[in-house]
């Protein structure tokens, strides 16, 4: 288990522990948080995962692609350098305590 | 090496159970949960015989084959012919049936005409339509949901967003029937779909060429890519055919499986009715529930396992989507078609690198036709028994005569 932080737009923290190998949209939905909806399942397609990644996390996370990258001109809330796509991303041991900021909206 | 259906035959554990069922049996087709729960039952993966395949139909399995695209491939083809030993029957798709690096770069020009930004911008469009139709089926009160309702609304819309000027419901139909067709064995369905698909081909190449689509729509933005040297002009081309296979028999059968759904739960209905919000998840989960794609197919790349179960090379695997969505391991209450659970992960619309790219289109479709039905229709009642069309890959009705009642 890994140990990540969903930090929601209201200033509430919960700590979730994620399983490996999950994506950190997975670990979001399977604890019932709120702040992220995930429409698509992780397909890139719907923009409803959309994260802020604190700043020391951004450098330890695998490289944005094309489709992500076009992806996160469609977020609700503004797109921001910190921004990802939560399905994107797959907890791996590297990124215990890894902490995401939530936007105030995904659809 | 020994081949069957057109994909090699190899040689899988003596662990896996052997089942000798035929999944394309038309009654099966028609009227599939029950096999869905025998295969479920009998294990993660069964060995059928007659095809030479695994079948797997529990949620976690069918998932990880069904996602994972660097074991399980596309690009061998996603139907029981393997293209690596045999011809397919058109140009394989160049997204659906490929794998990356290539996909990334098709899917990347797809996606970004069919991003959640580009079909927002149809939204009010998708409602006026919607309500004109409603409004003109609540007039004549009976009629084929099918053919008057779930059939009309795509071809009136997704064409059309597509940048198409001419329309042939027909064609446009069928076009998406014969290519699910074209993924099952050799059979009927497929030899049928093969014989039709001379007539429709021809008009359809020609309705995917630059010339044919307004400048404005999701097959400019495709040729766009073109321009821009992203893609080829053929491979443009390519592309708008693919969104037109499968961009609007499976809409159809969405919209059609969801008013089955609503009229067989009107319970459910009244939820609808009482908060047309539910538009969306309602129509999501008569996704999960119907499984509109009941299955499709992945090819082994390398000796592997899957929860233990090993896999050799070569394996053609039919991963039964709509048995993965009713698996109890999976949901509660599977069996049960409920407008508020929320099917997050269902597999009806893919998983992955190839998940449905189309889903944000469809989801507008499905939005726009149930919020005016919630708004409008007071009820919906069968007049008899539906009929199911059997089909290769999709699990759709043929006719199903209902009347809406005024609120
Ligand atoms: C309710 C309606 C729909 C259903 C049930 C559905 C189902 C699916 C499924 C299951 C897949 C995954 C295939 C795989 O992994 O092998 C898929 C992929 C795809 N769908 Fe849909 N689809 C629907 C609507 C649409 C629409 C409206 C379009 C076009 C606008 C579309 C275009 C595509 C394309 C091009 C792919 C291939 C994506 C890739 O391989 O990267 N679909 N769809
Ligand atoms: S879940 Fe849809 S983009 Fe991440």
């Amino acid at each position: 288990m890994v140990s990540v932080i969903y930090r929601s737009h209201d200033g509430t923290a919960r700590e979730v522990a994620a399983e490996e190998g999950q994506t950190l949209m997975q670990a979001a939905i399977s604890n019932g948080i709120d702040g992220i909806i995930g429409e698509c399942g992780g397909s890139a397609m719907c923009a409803t995962c959309h994260v802020y990644v604190v700043e020391a996390f951004i450098d330890k996370l695998p490289p944005l692609t094309d489709i992500e990258d076009e992806m996160l001109e469609c977020t609700v809330a503004e797109r921001r350098s910190r921004s990802r796509l939560a399905c994107q991303i797959k907890i791996t041991n590297a990124l215990g305590g890894l902490a995401v900021d939530l936007p105030e909206a995904q659809a | 090496m020994q081949f069957v259906e057109d994909h090699i035959a190899t040689a899988v554990s003596h662990d896996i159970p052997v089942w000798d069922v035929d999944p394309y049996d038309v009654e099966i087709l028609k009227n599939p949960v029950p096999f869905y729960a025998e295969l479920r039952e009998r294990g993660a993966f069964v060995y059928i015989p007659r095809y030479a395949m695994l079948a797997c139909g529990r949620f976690d399995e069918t998932r990880e084959v069904f996602s994972d695209w660097e074991r399980f491939v596309s690009s061998r083809g996603v139907g029981l012919i393997d293209f690596s030993v045999a011809k397919p029957w058109r140009a394989p798709s160049i997204v659906l049936e490929v794998d990356p690096p290539y996909h990334t770069r098709t899917r990347t020009v797809i996606a970004r005409a069919l991003s959640p930004r580009a079909v927002s911008e149809l939204k009010d469009s998708f409602a006026a339509e919607a309500e004109k139709l409603v409004d003109e089926l609540l007039e004549i009160g009976e009629f084929d949901a099918v053919g008057d309702l779930s059939e009309a609304f795509p071809v009136k819309v997704f064409p059309a967003a597509v940048g198409l000027q001419e329309i042939n419901k027909r064609a446009l139909v069928d076009y998406g029937a014969v290519g699910f067709n074209a993924l099952g064995p050799d059979n009927e369905l497929r030899r049928t779909g093969w014989a039709k698909a001379s007539e429709i081909v021809p008009w359809i190449t020609a309705q995917c060429k630059r010339e044919a689509l307004l400048p404005a729509g999701f097959g400019a933005t495709i040729y766009a890519a073109a321009d821009a040297g992203e893609i080829t002009e053929e491979e443009a081309g390519m592309l708008v055919r693919s969104l037109l296979s499968a961009g609007v028999d499976t809409t159809v059968t969405g919209i059609g499986n969801t008013i089955w759904c609503l009229a067989e739960n009107p319970g459910e209905f009244e939820k609808l009715k009482a908060d047309p919000k539910l538009a969306r998840p309602a129509f999501e989960e008569a996704l999960r529930y119907t499984s509109p794609v009941h299955s499709f197919c992945r090819t082994a790349s390398l000796d592997t396992a899957v929860n233990g179960i090993a896999i050799p090379k070569d394996t053609k695997i039919l991963c039964v989507l709509g048995s993965a969505n009713l698996d109890e391991r999976k949901w509660q209450r599977a069996n049960r078609y409920e407008i508020e659970r929320k099917p997050v992960g269902h597999l009806a619309l893919g998983v992955g690198i190839h998940g449905c790219v189309g889903q944000n289109v469809a989801r507008a479709e499905a939005e726009a036709v149930f919020t005016v039905i919630a708004k409008k229709v007071g009820a919906i009642e069968l007049v008899d028994a539906p009929t199911w069309r059997p089909n290769n890959a999709i699990h759709a009705l043929d006719s199903m005569r209902v009347r809406f009642l005024k609120h």
